[in-house]
């Protein structure tokens, strides 16, 4: 699966120009990344897009400068709140730019960065557990043997105190990309962010 | 002549009107955290929906289409969904006054179309239209979670105490055959397979009715039958209950068109 630890291949944000050209949009591109670090997730606000994995690219189109994101979940209503924080970000900095929303290759939580995984810890939401193409297959499973297959749970970490010993409360929580949790050492209750 | 737009819209309004009939439970789910997760159900689900009229849209080019007015000015005999999905949260004998939504019909629902969309969704991210093909993978992720959580309900609910356990089944005897649409095809699923942007829903029966089975069994309830009347809402011929949610649903949209917000 398709996993930037940090960002993008840089050849998605440069156009096969000049060497020269290359050279200063590749810059230009980049400082739009760095501009960008700033922009968070409206609902996680210690983390930010790049390292959920939502920006995907900075790039020169038709129009002028574009910025890819991908959408969380399908009905996820921080999308439009993201992509006003992106347009106004730049244009405080003076810089005009488009938001083009990209679906495939559809997100998934296996893009979220380490440090942004260590962000959500730090923040008291348990990040992902195991990879989504993990979950994925396990899901497959459930299609051929139900029992087995539907029973399967993951042990997560309390982002508190650390222990296993921890259960679900409810497969949905405050958003739709966490499931609520409790932690049966520290009786704490805890967000577990969904694989996705 | 189908056309590959009902196909779409079949999917679309499959998401929106199931959407819809969940967020019913918004502020009055049986505990807490039911009430979230139904409304995170429905939130996957019209987005679903969004991203679908969105194509269909962007299929028309025809500068008047949009989200909104697929969703919100169509009517009655325009929607593609199945009847299943438009059915109120209850079964067709109310047992009291009080009980006008009963949860063991809203997870037996949800497990019943749960089922099916995570094969439909798994094949249609292969389809030849690329878009849909995006939208499905996204969908498929979501709707895997769905089928867990209402195939947990189906279980504790039928293995439950012999009051849950009535219920669920209740709802699984009242509900399943409505399921035999699923099986019986329409000129627009038809041509959508041919042409290769859609999936031959027929396909997935043996595993449908292995898992349902399988599922049933578990949650020591009996299997119900299946057979009798075959409902067509895919073909735009509705039970009584679409009006009365459309009418809920689009009023406000038909109050202030081209609200923006």
């Amino acid at each position: 699966m398709d996993a930037p630890s940090s960002r993008p291949p840089a050849a998605q944000s440069v156009l096969p120009d000049g060497p020269l050209a290359q050279s200063q949009e590749s810059q230009a591109h980049h400082a739009i990344w760095e501009l960008l670090e700033s922009v968070t997730d409206p609902e996680i606000p210690v983390v930010n897009l790049r390292e959920m994995g939502i920006l995907r690219a900075v790039r020169q189109g038709p129009q002028g400068l574009e910025v890819v994101i991908t959408p969380t979940y399908s009905g996820c209503p921080a999308m439009s709140q993201m992509e006003d924080d992106v347009v106004n970000a730049l244009s405080r900095a003076g810089v005009a730019a488009s938001v083009v929303t990209q679906l495939a290759p559809a997100w998934s939580t296996d893009w979220m960065t380490a440090e942004g995984r260590e962000k959500l810890h730090a923040y008291g939401i348990a990040p992902p557990v195991k990879s989504a193409c993990a979950a994925a297959a396990s899901a497959q499973v459930v299609a051929f043997a139900p029992h087995k297959g539907l029973a399967v749970r993951d042990t997560v970490a309390c982002p508190q105190c650390g222990s296993d010993n921890t259960t679900e409360i409810s497969h949905f929580g405050s958003t739709a990309c966490k499931a609520l949790y409790r932690c049966l050492s520290c009786m704490e209750p805890f967000d577990y962010f969904k694989p996705y | 002549m189908a056309s590959y737009q009902d196909y779409l819209l079949h999917l679309a309004d499959n998401a929106l009107i199931l959407g819809q009939r969940n967020a019913e439970w918004c502020g009055h789910g049986p505990i807490l955290e039911e009430d979230l997760a139904l409304a995170n159900n429905s939130l996957d689900l019209i987005g679903q929906a969004r991203l679908l009229y969105q194509h269909v849209a962007n299929v028309r080019r025809d500068g008047k289409s949009s989200e909104d007015l697929l969703a919100f000015f169509r009517d009655v005999p325009d929607f593609r969904n199945y009847t299943l999905l438009e059915l109120p949260h209850r079964t067709a004998i109310l047992p009291t006054a009080s009980g006008d939504r009963d949860y063991a019909v809203t997870m037996a629902r949800n497990f019943l179309y749960s089922a099916l969309m995570v094969q439909v969704w798994g094949a249609l991210a292969a389809s030849t239209d690329a878009q849909l093909a995006a939208i499905a993978s996204k969908s498929l992720k979501e709707v895997q979670y769905h089928l867990r959580h209402a195939h947990d309900w189906v279980l504790r609910m039928g293995d439950g105490t012999p009051e849950s356990q009535r219920r669920m089944q209740a709802a699984v005897d009242y509900l399943m055959p409505f399921t035999q649409e699923f099986w019986t095809p329409s000129a627009m699923e038809t041509a959508a397979v041919a042409t290769g942007a859609g999936v031959d829903v027929a396909a997935f029966k043996a595993e449908w009715d292995a898992m349902v089975s399988d599922t049933l069994q578990s949650a020591t309830l009996k299997p119900p039958a299946n057979s009798g009347f075959v409902t067509s809402g895919k073909h735009g011929v509705h039970s009584e209950h679409l009006g009365f949610v459309l009418a809920e649903m689009q009023s406000l949209a038909r109050a202030h068109p081209e609200a923006v917000w």
